[in-house]
């Protein structure tokens, strides 16, 4: 007769790190980790202990000094008795705003290039995928360079617009393209302009409310309301009657020519320009690709489905098509918009003041603190980077397929 | 990649601490180069030639240096770098030391940690405009365009000049003098500022260098000279004495011409000299070199004097004259501490 016994319960033992099963993998993690620990403890120490034999230390005192140095582009006040700090906020400010903008053109030229690319016309397709091998296949640097270098050679100087028989003239006698940049008239808001501005954000408002109250009517009874001219009817009608109820108030600013430069209006500066046409063009073409990509990862069926029930080919596109691809189209998406961040970086190649030409350029040159510089830099790519991330995380989920 | 960056700094703040321990005048000698700092290409401050050799005011410091510690004029191992460059490439080891026009400042010598040896060129920041442009001084040029190379003194003395005469410009960095060059010549901006000896060199290389003028004002002051990290006194000496040797060379009137017949011959009347070409007394094992440093350094070079003649002089498309930069004796700034 057998006597059951529960198997033998074994203590813990040391030897069970390495050759039990349950063990092993944690601590060979653990060892790793140790060794990471360990040698970026020796190299932090490493560079205290070599910054400590030359006098050297880390603080961030400098950017209260005054920077010195003057900005050509800035959204805030600034001047050269300004902070250091408030030198990095205009850095960060111009980063910030041709990132921006890069983004929305990047996604429109990608967006058209990428559906374009699939068009059942052979010019038109050829032509699409000429620009994205194009584009994609040289470097950005060099695409900011060759923009920038065009501009500058090819745009008239501001002198060119001087005299009795100018060689330039402005465009509309409002709008003067320069080598420099190019200058727009600048809005001068009057007394009651507030009146108008805020007309003008009802209309808005109204526009989005019709259509909505269209696309409801027509799944509600079948009736289909005009969208076209209503809508643009509502957009600016209002606006209109109220800029001329309220005596015209707002009034233009136009650029003018005085000393060596146009002087009032608006500047976008050639840089910006430049960058931002560079940025916009070079990852357009990485996203064509996405959006191509994703338009071809929605099932044939869909496109023929929505055929069959009689939809023309730009409402299959809208309407069936793109919304599935989005779910593709997002993901790779978001690492574009982190590439254009991040590629913005290259603004100093051109002259435009961004984070990395102010506080990791001129800042840390007069200042000498290298890595204090570096550490800030990368503190803030990495927020603004993360913050992008969330946000699209944030869209994605509301477009990503829902299971239930 | 922000973090490669972050390690790479790292590590090289680890390797300059390797390289700070040992000597820069034994390490130079068991390298068999001198790795020198220059600039990314200044006509007759520091360019490769037509046959990509390099050649240069501040070039011959280098080569002079090299031919003391090496006996080899040609041992050298030109690193290009920018304004932005060039004071980690020294700082981390990377080169030995940093002639490109660079003026010694308070805030470089005590903050970041470097020595400068000497002077080699007394200059100040000058503005350079189209003739077309009808501008005979500085304060005339309110709301102008000016391109300004980015990471040097030149931006903050600028910013003082406009502030303090109450004027606005609009400035456009750029990283090299190629590029300024570029945009100056395009008309990007109206006015090009840098030291007056750089806009004289840059001038220089203009299609028609008649066309544009420097301006009278003269709006600072930029001692430009070579140097060498802190902390390696031995290593300074040398940089400073064989700068030294150069200008006392000429004060003491010996050439490349005829530093071998004077070293051949020491002449018992002219002890200075003798000293200086090592045929009397021990200069040179005091500074760990041989008795011939100075002699090769001059032999090789010439002395200060047709240093400047060859690479900047009148005679030269560049067409400097000797200004602050003459020797005292000849009302000029050009001084070396004797040779005793």
């Amino acid at each position: 007769m057998t006597v059951m016994t529960d198997p033998p319960r074994g203590s813990f033992r040391l030897s069970m790190l390495i050759n039990d099963t349950r063990y092993r993998s944690m601590t060979f993690q653990a060892i790793a980790l140790l060794m990471l620990i360990i040698a970026i403890a020796y190299l932090a120490n490493n560079l205290l202990t070599n910054l400590a034999a030359q006098g050297l230390n880390i603080a961030y005192d400098f950017l209260g000094d005054p920077a010195g140095y003057d900005i050509n582009q800035r959204l805030v006040e600034y001047n050269s008795q300004s902070s250091h700090a408030r030198a990095s906020l205009v850095g960060i400010l111009n980063t910030l705003l041709v990132a921006f903008l890069a983004c929305i053109t990047a996604t429109f030229f990608g967006v058209i290039a990428g559906v374009l690319r699939l068009s059942n016309n052979w010019l038109v397709a050829r032509l699409m995928s000429f620009y994205v091998e194009i584009f994609r296949n040289i470097p950005v640097l060099i695409w900011i360079i060759i923009i920038f270098t065009i501009m500058t050679a090819v745009m008239p100087a501001p002198r060119a617009f001087r005299g009795d028989e100018p060689d330039a003239t402005m465009l509309l006698g409002a709008f003067a393209f320069t080598n420099r940049g190019v200058y727009i008239p600048a809005p001068i808001w009057g007394p009651g302009s507030i009146v108008v501005v805020l007309t003008f954000l009802a209309s808005v408002v109204g526009v989005i409310a019709y259509r909505r109250y269209a696309t409801n009517l027509l799944y509600a009874t079948g009736k289909l309301l005009p969208t076209g001219w209503p809508s643009l009817a509502i957009f600016f009608l209002p606006t209109i009657l109220m800029f001329f109820i309220m005596g015209r108030p707002i009034s233009l600013d136009y650029p003018e020519l005085g000393g060596f430069n146009f002087r009032g209006g608006i500047q976008i500066g050639a840089p910006l320009i430049a960058l931002w046409f560079a940025l916009s063009i070079y990852t357009g073409a990485f996203i064509a690709e996405n959006v191509r990509a994703g338009i071809q990862a929605v099932s044939k069926g869909q496109t023929e489905a929505a055929s069959a029930l009689g939809l023309r080919p730009n409402r299959v596109m809208n309407l069936v098509v793109l919304p599935q691809a989005l779910r593709v189209i997002i993901p790779p998406l978001i690492s574009q918009y982190l590439n254009i961040t991040k590629n913005s970086s290259l603004a100093i190649a051109v002259g435009y003041a961004d984070i990395t030409a102010t506080l990791g350029g001129i800042t840390l040159n007069q200042t000498g603190r290298a890595i204090e510089c570096v550490l800030l830099l990368m503190l803030f790519y990495l927020t603004i980077s993360l913050s992008i991330s969330a946000v699209m995380n944030v869209y994605n989920k509301s477009v990503a397929l829902k299971e239930r | 990649m922000k973090k490669s960056v972050l390690l790479g700094a790292l590590t090289i703040a680890g390797l300059s601490a390797g390289a700070a321990a040992a000597s820069t005048l034994e390490d130079v000698k068991a390298r068999g180069t001198l790795n020198c700092g220059v600039v990314t290409g200044l006509v007759g401050f520091g360019a490769p030639d037509a046959n990509g050799e390099w050649v240069g005011f501040d070039v011959s410091v280098c080569r002079a240096v090299a031919a003391a510690v090496l006996g080899d004029a040609n041992a050298v191992e030109f690193v290009p770098t920018t304004g932005k460059t060039r004071f980690t490439a020294l700082a981390s080891g990377e080169i030995d030391m940093l002639a490109r026009n660079t003026t010694w400042t308070f805030s470089r010598d005590v903050d970041l940690k470097f020595t400068f040896v000497g002077v080699n060129y007394y200059d100040g920041q000058g503005f350079l405009v189209p003739k077309a442009l009808g501008v005979s001084s500085a304060k005339e040029l309110d709301g102008a365009t000016v391109c300004i190379q980015t990471g040097t003194t030149t931006e903050l003395n600028l910013a003082d000049f406009f502030r303090s005469n109450n004027i606005s410009y609009e400035p456009v960095p750029v990283e090299t003098n190629a590029e300024g060059q570029q945009q100056y010549l395009a008309g990007a901006c109206d006015v090009y500022t840098t030291d007056a000896s750089g806009l004289a060199a840059t001038r220089a290389a203009f299609e028609n260098p008649s066309d544009h003028v420097l301006l009278p004002e003269i709006i600072s002051k930029e001692p430009l000279g070579p140097l060498v990290r802190h902390g390696d006194d031995e290593w300074s000496d040398v940089v400073r004495w064989t700068l030294n040797a150069l200008i006392t060379a000429e004060e003491l009137g010996v050439t490349s011409a005829n530093v071998a017949s004077l070293a051949a011959e020491p002449n018992p009347e002219t002890p200075e000299i003798n000293r200086l070409l090592g045929t009397e007394g021990n200069l040179g094992e005091m500074l760990g070199l041989d008795a011939d440093w100075a002699q090769r350094a001059i032999a090789s070079q010439g002395n200060y004097g047709e240093i400047f003649a060859k690479n900047i002089g009148e005679e030269t498309p560049i067409g400097l004259a000797r200004g602050l930069n003459a020797q005292w004796t000849n009302g000029g700034l050009i001084y070396s501490p004797p040779f005793r």
